[in-house]
């Protein structure tokens, strides 16, 4: 077995890497600071490609694989995880679902534009009665000849405000519970839709994340992606493909966090020698670099499973519970490694404390990864 | 219009460089590689002078080991069209005026209306491949360069050379070499798609045979790599600002002369 | 036998050698005593430059003046000098780095099928062959250098080798070759003089100050220029504050920038980022001012200061003026 990226995934990371490094890490700190959704960087991230990776050309992307899309993912988020879940969603929760279960037709009309970057998309499934029991939907969809009626609220919708496109989930028949979920596209600006707020967050905080409205919302029959009440079946399976992009978000966190570590064990001193020298603070970096690793090592796991058609639920799973709970490990101890200096802004470990924490919590809680695990386990 | 484009693999700025077992090159074990950044501004302006004609041809050439291959998969993915590699342990020891010639060689061949490459290559620094590429081709050549322009008809190209204390414009008859100095453009990323476009672009290895070469004995050679001399240890004036800059300003006058 | 050691001479474009000869010609004196000479191709040499390079040790001033010289093209300077030294055959040939010397002197080698080190930081003999020094890998390590044969071709970096001292009483043999001029097929269109800073130029400057990220804002540099202006410095900047576009990119110091070698560099909130020491390490004493102590370029520092820039500059500037004013 080698464990080896190819020549193309190698250049695709140390585009990601430059790209990130010079144009994301100078504005991450004040676009967090001021919540400000970072509209320049993305759309340069469109141009580049990095929002419809695994898209095929012909449909606005750019036919790489999944390996190449977490190891991108993964150098955008040690930059910043805000922009790095922007990305995420948009590859793995909008586009993904789009091209895995559209027409052409809708591919054409709602994929082209958002995986070549021209628009953002978005993934409404949680609502405030239907966190991590996604089950519970309440906003419905009720046929009226050729369109659908939308009414209820979608809240926590990442890219929310800045999407076009928004996939949302409704109950199309009640009486069959999750079977009679449906899958819609619903356009920026259609009749009804609106959002209601933004919310002031802990981490991330450059992204923005919603609540929609669907007041009476004529949606048209064609905007269904997929049959009536393939939409749970949908949401899951995009789930799956998005947790291993959340995985690839916690790794990059923390391997940010733990690269400032390691600079700043080597040039900070206390008892006269260098403070990686004493003992504590080299264990610490061990630690940090050796769950770092496994993590890393899970996540393309899970990513080369995908690629090659394999089933992966279980692996993706794996791989967001130990990729998160490794972030928020590490960033903690980052914080730690500083000292003092770790608490306050400018030595930005603390951003990036602040930003691990929403990977244990996002597309399934550390513990709803648990359930997933013990689920497949026990098959 | 074509265009070649001269590149060179050159070791990351930010690698540790040490010297190899052999003192008379650099131990590469480790070593990240990428194309030498003037280069890339070179590729730059030439893929900007293709599109703004919207039509052309960009070639990439390098001499080099097999290593020489990513640095051209690279410009492929920055949008040239194909590369030419100059891969052939003959040009192991080349120096500069063995690469002008071996590149000169293809050029004779492939007949580019221009040829573009970086001001300098950022390992050995030497900064003569594109001045002695237009003495071996017998072509007029602009160093520097800050500015270009190719006229409608592609007869000609107007250039500015950085000098001291301003900017020379000149018009040069075609072809003729230009080496680029940073401020020309801002070098574009590869995108995804010419990420994965550019494996499907051809590679062409040539050997000094397939160009009637029998490259000659270079005319300069390392002896040896040495490290840096130890700069004494620095001083950290210390107390409060007033007294810190007298101090610096005696010691600058009395102890080093420096003013 | 080939014995000359020529010196090709840069000059300030109105016919005088630029002070920068004195270092070349008392470089090629250490070596080969008398049998130094210099070597002008220009559009006017006055009687002042050329007595001025006999003083710096030239036994000889081989004097080309033509009106092609100028502006300098290399297709035109090239054969016109090739011819020269195939009919005397010297020994070396060096020239200081500037714009229009690397490339000249590059493509003279190519023509004569040469060896060249260019951006030479010391020169040595070794028995009978010349040995080159030049700084490689941005300047982390040393390259010693050997020619296959001779002329030995080598630009010289400024402000690194000792100059001549200029001794009034010496005077140089002029000869005025005539060579064969080709048509140039370039044309100057037009020079574009940067606005002037009333400052040194950078490369040339005994003095630089430079300014990086912590300076904050282009509109801060006024107060490095005051300072330049108080001791004959140049102001330049490190890449951070030139790609923020605080400063035109020629004022750089770096890798990507201008590679300097002054008697004395002063930076100011320069972190000192490996690029930035490839183009400022050979520099003699290095002053640096920044309020972070683990900033790397306190490693290379003959002289630091932690204090915020902005509380050091004007009380330097005052000092150096105290200094200055009293000598």
């Amino acid at each position: 077995m080698r464990i080896e990226l190819t020549s193309e995934q190698q250049m695709i990371r140390a585009m990601a890497a430059e790209f990130a490094q010079e144009h994301v890490a100078p504005i991450a700190s004040e676009i967090d600071r001021d919540a400000r959704f970072p509209h320049e960087t993305v759309k340069r991230m469109g141009e580049l490609g990095l929002l419809g990776i695994m898209v095929p050309e012909q449909w606005g992307g750019a036919g790489a694989d999944a390996v190449s899309y977490v190891v991108a993912l993964e150098e955008i988020a040690k930059a910043c995880a805000s922009h790095a879940v922007v990305m995420s969603v948009n590859n793995s929760l909008y586009c993904d679902p789009l091209w895995k279960y559209g027409t052409d037709e809708q591919r054409a009309r709602f994929l082209k534009p958002v995986a070549a970057g021209h628009a953002l998309g978005c993934f409404a499934l949680t609502e405030p009665e239907a966190g991590s029991d996604a089950r519970n939907q309440h906003t419905v969809a009720v046929r009226d000849g050729e369109n659908y009626v939308l009414t209820g609220r979608k809240l926590f919708i990442s890219t929310g405000r800045e999407a076009s496109y928004a996939l949302v989930f409704a109950q199309t028949d009640r009486d069959k519970a999750h079977r009679g979920i449906s899958a819609f596209v619903v356009e920026k600006g259609a009749p009804g839709f609106s959002v209601s707020k933004t919310e002031d967050k802990l981490g991330i905080r450059a992204s923005d994340t919603a609540e929609l409205v669907f007041d009476a919302c004529r949606v048209p029959a064609a905007n269904r992606i997929g049959e009536e009440g393939r939409g749970f079946h949908i949401a899951l399976a995009t789930l799956d493909g998005g947790r291993v992009g959340i995985a690839a978000q916690a790794v990059g966190i923390a391997a940010g966090a733990y690269e400032r570590s390691v600079r700043y064990a080597r040039e900070r001193k206390a008892f006269g020698v260098l403070i990686g020298e004493h003992q504590m603070v080299g264990w610490m970096l061990a630690d940090m670099a050796t769950a770092i690793d496994g993590a890393r090592l899970m996540t393309l796991k899970a990513a080369s499973l995908k690629d090659a058609g394999q089933p992966y639920t279980k692996e993706a799973a794996m791989a967001k519970l130990f990729a998160a709970e490794t972030a928020m490990k590490v960033a903690t101890d980052a914080v730690q490694v500083h000292g003092g200096f770790g608490f306050i802004r400018e030595a930005e470990v603390e951003r990036y404390f602040r930003d691990a924490k929403i990977t244990q919590i996002y597309e399934g809680t550390s513990q709803i990864q648990k359930l997933v695990i013990a689920r497949e386990v026990l098959k | 219009m074509k265009i070649v484009v001269a590149i060179k693999q050159v070791p990351d700025t930010a690698t540790q460089v040490k010297i190899g077992g052999d003192p008379k090159a650099i131990d590469t074990a480790g070593i990240t590689w990428i194309v030498s950044p003037y280069d890339e501004f070179a590729i730059e302006e030439a893929l900007r002078l293709k599109e703004k004609r919207g039509q052309g041809e960009v070639i990439a050439v390098s001499l080099g080991p097999d290593r020489v291959k990513e640095a051209l998969r690279s410009a492929l993915a920055m949008g040239c069209d194909r590369a030419i590699h100059l891969n052939d342990p003959a040009w192991a020891n080349a120096d500069t005026l063995a690469t002008a010639q071996a590149l000169a060689a293809v050029i004779k061949q492939e007949q580019p209306a221009l040829v573009l490459c970086g001001r300098q290559a950022i390992d050995d620094d030497m900064g003569a491949v594109g001045a002695q590429l237009a003495e071996v081709l017998g072509w007029p050549c602009a160093s520097w360069i800050m500015e270009e322009a190719v006229d409608a008809d592609a007869k000609s190209v107007r250039v500015g050379r950085q000098v001291e204390g301003g900017l020379e414009v000149f018009d040069l008859p075609l072809p003729a070499v230009l080496s680029a100095q940073k401020g020309l453009n801002e070098p574009r990323y590869p995108t995804l798609k010419g990420i994965m476009g550019a494996k499907k672009k051809e590679i062409k290895d040539v050997k000094a045979g397939d160009l009637g070469l029998t490259p000659a004995a270079p005319q300069v050679a390392v002896k040896n790599l040495e490290a840096l001399p130890a700069r004494p240890p620095g001083r950290v004036i210390q107390g409060e600002i007033k007294d810190a800059v007298k101090e610096l300003v005696r010691a600058l006058r009395e102890d080093a002369k420096a003013i | 036998m080939a014995t000359a050691y020529w010196c090709i001479v840069e000059d300030d474009r109105k016919g005088s050698p630029k002070k920068v000869m004195a270092e070349v010609l008392g470089e090629a004196g250490r070596l080969a005593g008398a049998n130094v000479e210099a070597v002008w191709l220009t559009d006017k040499a006055s009687d002042e430059g050329i007595k001025q390079l006999g003083a710096w040790g030239a036994s000889k001033v081989w004097v080309l003046e033509n009106a092609a010289f100028a502006p300098y093209m290399g297709e035109v300077w090239v054969p016109a000098l090739a011819e020269l030294v195939a009919k005397e055959s010297p020994k070396a040939i060096f020239a200081p780095v500037t714009s229009r010397m690397r490339e000249f002197v590059a493509r003279l080698a190519a023509r004569l099928g040469a060896g060249l080190s260019a951006d030479s930081v010391a020169l040595a003999m070794e028995g009978d062959a010349l040995v080159a020094t030049r700084p490689v890998y941005a300047g982390k390590l040393l390259a010693k250098m050997t020619w296959a044969k001779t002329p030995w071709i080598a630009t010289l970096r400024p402000n690194v080798f000792k100059p001549a001292e200029s001794a009034a009483g010496k005077s140089a043999q002029v000869e005025k070759p005539s060579v064969k001029i080709p048509a140039a097929r370039m044309k100057l269109v037009e020079r574009r003089e940067e606005v002037s800073t009333g400052l040194p130029e950078l490369t040339e400057a005994e003095i630089v100050i430079s300014g990086g990220r912590g300076m904050k804002g282009p509109e801060n540099y006024v107060i490095l220029e005051d300072m330049g202006k108080v001791i004959g410095a140049a102001v330049g900047a490190s890449r951070a504050a030139v790609d923020a576009g605080w400063r035109p990119h020629r004022f750089q110091i770096g890798q990507t920038g201008r590679t300097i070698s002054p008697k004395l560099y002063l930076g100011f909130g320069v972190s000192g980022a490996i690029q930035h020491l490839a183009g400022m390490r050979t520099s003699k004493i290095i002053v640096a001012v920044n309020k972070d102590p683990e900033a790397p370029i306190f490693k290379i520092a003959d002289y630091g200061i932690v204090a915020d820039l902005f509380e050091v500059v004007p009380a330097l500037t005052d000092e150096f003026k105290r200094l200055l004013d009293k000598s």
